[in-house]
């Protein structure tokens, strides 16, 4: 188990002062000049050697992602864009950093501002998070106050602005060009790729989006160096990791954790273990929303991280793990999950527009039965029909969950239809 | 050039290009609905995914990814094939199977592709998704349930008509293509999103239910509503002229025409002059040819060439207004003018009144300015290609003359002569922008010319050019935008008066004086007709418009669909329109009733086919020999330096809509007319 | 809840919007947020800006923001048809928002949602059901205009909406004994300060 000295979010409960005096005391803005004195290349060489990989869900490494900025301001401005638009079903970590913890995380946002060289940052915090985009405002005017933001900021030389920008309730929003879409005051509609936003982002400007996570701990990993949070977990997935609780435990959380600790280890410590203790386990989807389940004879002994769940083909995705006991009804849990993805499609592409419709009334039967077996088989096929033919990956996040299902429980979901078919020809 | 491989055959392509755009190159045809060569590419449908190798195990949109240097791309694999089926099957799910009572059938993309990547049958047993369907004024008709998002529809609008009131509200399954306020869309160019809607969301309203597209001839010819010479082609069935379709010219209009282009078709079934009328009593009586012609002949017996004039309407063929001139020439008559709304053009040197730079030249200006011209009015689709050169950017745009909303921003130095001549004499900051420019545009509009002191202002617009050095071997930006079909064809005839001769305010007068006894009237109808006076009015033509209510021998003619035709736009283009019917009843080709008038005359002239007439337009000037191109405009001395008034520039085109024989006669274009007054009201 | 994609004719005819003074200065302040010419990014807050004033968004607000912003009345009314927060019909005084997405549904929001509709009368209460809220650990979670209350069942949400009722305002967070997110019954890291 992590130890609290190896803990980044300090005040990730609250528990303390989340404005700038108790955050210096807990060590954020602490010599950050320091950091940046390494200049750009210094930054995103020790981001490379830290091994931390974008905690916002397809866990690209940050720093290679912060190195595909232009080396240069040319005609076009910079810029940081941090994705705070948290909304995967099962995940509410950003959200304790963004009103607990706001100093390290702007902090961060200077960081990595100044390593890909832009001078001016936008935050996307979800709409929702009303309250949490009002601790980051106030953080930030502290920062500004105390020199830490701003013309020359920190003392660097280099000027640095942060604003918020708040949503409006769209998922798709958390999809880094369809949030550039947003910010640039449109519907959020993800953008065809190439051009990627390093090249052409916000307003067409080289752009990086990078979840609040990801930033929030390069502070500290540039303080403490590359090396201590490479000790930390496994090779490929290093570093500690907010998780996210959910579900049928005794005890829902958030919590930091080592990387690739045991999913049981995860639930049972910090979760208060599954309600009805650990054989009333049904299943877990192990990573938000958008990862395929996994049942619980995996669940046994898997571990939490990026490698190890792939090879269960399920993610880590947002670290959001979410319980469900053998009281569940996992279709209607799947079923509740695909009906959120029709609701949150952007509508712009055909497979996603069509197929997440389809996918969620085709559930809606399966849930009581209403269907026939060929049906699992044809919804298969829909799912795999909208898979990797969409814009963005939302299309993906809808088709997997349903795949999961299929692949771990489908005797379930044929248990159901016979049972109607059987109740039908009784009647 | 980047290397490809495409289904392992190796070419070179040009750099730039999209993955679709080389298949194209190659002879493969991709499918797709949201792609569209004239706008922004969308890549939504996901119908044109292809396998791209080095790159992702999943299938790419073709028509946004550019090509790369030894880029391999797949067409026909089982990976394409089964993603192609994969988004058709997304497409019908919701799609009505209504085609059998929709118009769109039988040339419907999405009926099209479904051939080859459908199934036979669906896996969809739910309910499909009903939409309400959308008012988006007289001309568009909407079936929202067959709308499958492609945006062309709304693209169109934002980028090229250049109006923003088309969008898609909502969103996933929900989202529907809406102006979200119930109107009729404030363009000139609402027919082409019929075009270019895939399927039958967007269908045609004033031609629905009213015919097949496997029904009808198909003609391709040239338009008269403007003077711009959109390349269209007319549909028919039987004698009836069922609807008009641009036809493909990047250099003139692309694939867009205006609505007046199209919709105006309906007024060639009303109010046409099928048979000849004699004055009789007061009243226009039905009479045959002969009687016609005789009535013609007792008057002009005798009667002195100089007491004759002609005017020649906006809309008549080259050939029929050479045989014109030849028989008032024959008749002794100098009076001859094709410019019934007095612009202040001559015929001879040709570069003073075409459109020299050319519609594609708008392209290449980078400072433009529009001198009493409206353009959206007066030639939407030019407008739309004003659009898109400012929307390409490093354009400086700036007008003199009528305050309107162009569809893109303009910079309104002013609104008459003065403000012109405060130009050419250095007073205003926009010559500086316009020096600075390396093909600087001058559109001189009818609003400049046709009034009074329009000779002076061509002057003006002539020195501006020469300050300018915009007209020289690689560029000439002196360009005229006219309004009528027919003038610059007039002018290349040189229908101006002659030695002696009168222009339409001369005859006008004359006719008051009494100097005038006979006028003859080709299709004219924009005239003051009050102002003939006593005399003798023939009206050759095909409408019971203006002309014809005045006259006292009229002589039913034939309207741009029923003859062949040649017309010259506003550039100095030469181009042939063709028959795509009959005209009505007794009604003939005009230059074939001026051949037969003139040998009852006992003037007959020298022809006596259309190629004969044909040869004549050559002789008479040689720039009718070359057919759809541009024959360039000599420069030269025009115009007349002299004082200008005060009064600004007016726009000869009030209502769009109507501003023809045709037009006026058509119940479109007043439920058009009517729909923006309305949209106008509510503003 | 059906999507609202074109002008509703079923609510009251507002003839006028106009920005008060002061939300006026907040808007202008929005929009010097973004580089000049970008004033459209500000699109969402200048929107919810006349939300708040006007407590929901009638035709006129979108086209008041739509001038203000130099934008398109279409662009702003496809905005605000996209995004769920803005709300089109005049709805209560308190906004109830209730999660129903899987982690909450596991943990009862079906019963929370039952009391929220109960209590729906359109002018104390209008209930939404919304899609994740982002406070999965604290589930069942409902969002009370800004204010999120935490792990709910149907004796708390009554609670709360009985106090609202009173025109209290009660304690936003957790409506059981815990720390935020952390554990019920006291963290189980960060305890050796």
């Amino acid at each position: 188990m992590l130890s609290d000295k190896d803990r980044i979010f300090t005040n990730l409960y609250g528990a303390h002062d989340w404005h700038l005096a108790g955050a210096r005391a807990r060590g954020a803005w602490d010599n950050t000049k320091a950091i940046l004195d390494r200049g750009p290349d210094g930054i995103i060489d020790e981001m490379k050697k830290s091994g931390l990989r974008g905690r916002g869900g397809a866990g690209f490494p940050t720093g290679l992602k912060w190195s595909f900025m232009p080396k240069e301001v040319k005609d076009r401005p910079h810029y940081l864009i941090v994705n705070a638009d948290e909304s995967e079903p099962g995940t509410c970590k950003d959200r304790d950093i963004l009103r607990h913890d706001p100093h390290l995380f702007i902090e961060g946002c200077l960081v990595a501002g100044f390593a890909m060289r832009a001078n001016a940052g936008y935050i996307y915090v979800r709409g929702e998070f009303y309250n949490e985009a009002q601790n980051l405002i106030a953080a930030i005017r502290e920062a500004y106050e105390a020199g830490l933001l701003g013309k020359n900021a920190c003392g660097s030389g280099w000027d640095f602005d942060l604003y918020v920008h708040r949503g409006a309730g769209a998922y798709i929003c958390g999809e880094e060009t369809a949030l550039l879409e947003s910010l640039e005051g449109k519907k959020g509609m993800p953008r065809l790729k190439p051009p990627f936003p390093a090249g052409a982002g916000l307003y067409g400007c080289p752009s990086t989006v990078n979840n609040v996570e990801s930033i929030a701990v390069a502070p500290t990993i540039l303080r403490r160096g590359a090396a201590w949070f490479a000790g930390i977990g496994r090779p490929n997935n290093t570093g500690t990791k907010l998780f996210c609780i959910s579900g049928h435990v005794n005890k829902p959380c958030n919590v930091e954790e080592e990387m690739g600790i045991p999913l049981r280890e995860l639930i049972d410590r910090h979760a208060g273990g599954v309600r009805g203790g650990w054989d009333n386990l049904l299943a877990v989807i192990p990573g938000g929303a958008s990862v395929p389940l996994l049942p619980k004879s995996i669940c046994d002994t898997v571990l939490m991280d990026f490698d190890s769940l792939r090879d269960q083909k399920s993610g880590l995705g947002t670290a959001a793990v979410i319980v469900m006991d053998k009281s569940t009804d996992l279709v209607k849990a799947i079923a509740r999950l695909s009906y959120f993805y029709k609701h949150e499609s952007c509508g712009q592409c055909t497979p996603c527009r069509e197929g997440t419709g389809w996918m969620w009334r085709v559930m809606e039967r399966m849930v009581t039965g209403n269907a026939r077996i060929e049906e699992i088989d044809a919804l298969e096929e829909v799912t795999r029909q909208v898979e990797g033919h969409t814009i963005c990956a939302l299309g993906d996040a809808a088709a997997w969950p349903i795949q999961g299902l299929i692949r771990h429980f489908r005797p379930e979901m044929e248990r159901r239809i016979r049972a109607r078919t059987e109740k039908l020809a009784a009647e | 050039m980047p290397k490809v491989k495409i289904d392992g055959v190796e070419m070179e392509v040009p750099a730039g290009i999209t993955v679709l755009q080389a298949c194209e190159l190659a002879g493969i045809e991709i499918p797709r609905f949201c792609y569209h060569e004239r706008l922004s590419i969308a890549g939504n449908c996901r119908m044109c995914l292809v396998e791209i190798k080095p790159g992702p195990p999943k299938p790419q949109a073709s028509c946004a990814l550019p090509v790369a240097d030894k880029q391999e791309i797949f067409t026909q694999t089982p990976m394409v094939q089964k993603a192609r089926n994969g988004v058709m099957e997304f497409l019908l799910i919701n799609h009505p199977l209504d085609c059998p009572i929709c118009d769109q059938g039988g040339e419907c993309d999405l009926q099209d592709q479904a051939m080859g990547y459908g199934f036979d049958r669906s896996r969809f047993h739910e309910n499909k998704r009903a939409v309400p369907d959308k008012e988006l004024g007289p001309l568009v008709k909407t079936s929202m349930n067959r709308c499958i998002h492609c945006t062309r529809c709304i693209r169109f609008a934002t980028e090229v008509a250049g109006v923003e009131e088309l969008g898609a509200t909502g969103r996933g399954e929900s989202m529907e293509v809406t102006t979200y306020v119930e109107h009729a869309l404030s363009t000139e160019l609402a027919g082409n999103l019929v075009d270019l809607c895939p399927v039958g969301a967007l269908t045609s309203k004033p031609y629905a239910f009213e015919a097949r597209s496997w029904e009808l001839s198909k003609t391709e010819s040239v338009d008269v509503m403007d003077a711009l010479g959109s390349n269209i082609r007319i549909d028919t069935r039987g004698a009836q002229v069922m609807r008009v379709l641009p036809r493909l010219n990047d250099e003139v209009n692309e694939e867009w025409i205006s609505d007046k282009t199209r919709h105006a078709i309906d007024g060639l079934r009303h109010q046409r002059l099928d048979r000849p009328y004699v004055r009789r009593g007061g009243k226009l009586v039905e009479a045959t040819w002969d009687e016609a012609f005789g009535a013609i002949e007792a008057k002009l017996k005798g009667l002195d060439g100089t007491k004759v004039a002609a005017i020649t309407g906006d809309q008549c063929d080259a050939e029929s207004m050479v045989a014109l001139k030849d028989l008032m020439t024959a008749l002794g008559s100098p009076s001859v003018d094709c410019r019934q709304d007095g612009a202040k053009l001559e015929a001879g040197v040709r570069g003073s009144y075409i459109f020299n730079a050319g519609v594609h030249g708008i392209d290449k200006a980078d400072a433009i300015l529009l001198i009493g011209s409206d353009p959206r009015r007066e030639s939407p689709v030019l407008n739309a290609r004003l659009r898109k050169r400012y929307l390409s950017g490093h354009c400086v745009i700036a007008t003199i003359g009528p305050a309107a909303d162009l569809t893109y921003p303009a910079e309104r130095l002013g609104a008459g002569p003065a403000t012109l001549r405060d130009l050419v004499d250095g007073k205003l900051g926009f010559l500086e922008k316009l020096k600075a420019a390396k093909h600087p545009l001058i559109v001189v509009g009818m609003g400049a010319l046709a009034r009074a002191d329009g000779a002076a202002v061509l002057a003006l617009a002539r020195d501006l050019a020469e300050q300018l050095k915009a007209v020289r071997a690689d560029w000439n930006g002196f360009a005229v935008l006219h309004t009528a079909a027919a003038r610059v064809a007039g002018l290349d005839l040189g229908l101006v008066p002659g030695e002696g001769g009168r222009d339409v305010a001369g005859i006008l007068a004359g006719c008051e004086k009494r100097e005038i006894d006979v006028v003859y009237l080709l299709a004219a109808d924009e005239l003051d007709m009050g102002r003939l006076g006593k005399a003798f009015v023939i009206y050759q033509g095909h409408h019971g418009d203006a002309g014809a209510h005045r006259a006292d021998v009229v002589l039913p003619g034939a309207a741009y669909t029923e003859k062949p035709g040649t017309y010259v736009n506003t550039e100095g283009r030469v181009q042939l329109g063709q028959r795509a019917g009959y005209p009505p009843g007794d009604a003939r080709q005009d230059w074939a009733v001026l051949r037969a008038l003139s040998e009852r005359l006992e003037k007959t002239l020298p022809y006596d086919s259309l190629e004969q007439v044909r040869a004549r337009l050559v002789a008479v000037n040689p720039s009718f020999a070359v057919l759809d191109r541009q024959a360039a405009g000599a420069w030269g001395e025009f115009g007349k330096g002299g004082a200008v008034s005060d009064a600004p520039f007016v726009s000869p085109v009030a209502n769009f809509y109507m501003t023809c024989p045709i037009s006026r006669a058509s119940r479109t274009m007043a439920d058009c007319t009517a729909s923006r007054v309305q949209l106008m009201a509510a503003e | 809840m059906a999507m609202i994609t074109a002008d509703p004719k079923d609510v009251p005819k507002v003839e006028h919007f106009a920005f008060t003074p002061e939300y006026l200065a907040k808007a202008k302040a929005l929009v010097a947020n973004y580089p000049p010419g970008r004033q459209a990014s500000a699109v969402i807050a200048v929107l919810d800006l006349a939300q708040r004033q006007q407590g929901w968004l009638p035709r006129v607000a979108m086209d008041e923001v739509a001038k203000l912003l130099d934008m398109a009345p279409i662009r702003v009314y496809e905005i605000a048809t996209f995004y769920t927060m803005f709300q089109l019909k005049p709805r209560g005084k308190y906004l109830l928002q209730v999660c129903t997405t899987t982690p909450c549904w596991l943990r009862g929001s079906e019963a929370v949602m039952k009391a929220c509709q109960h209590a729906a009368d359109g002018e104390t209460f209008s209930v939404q059901e919304v899609e994740c809220l982002g406070g999965c650990v604290n589930a069942p979670v409902v969002q009370i205009n800004d204010d999120f209350y935490e792990d709910l069942d149907e004796a708390s949400i009554n609670k709360v909406l009985d106090a609202f009722r009173r025109g209290e305002t009660p304690k936003p967070g957790p409506q059981v004994d815990r720390q935020t997110s952390a554990p019920v019954g006291g963290a189980t890291t960060l305890r050796s300060e």
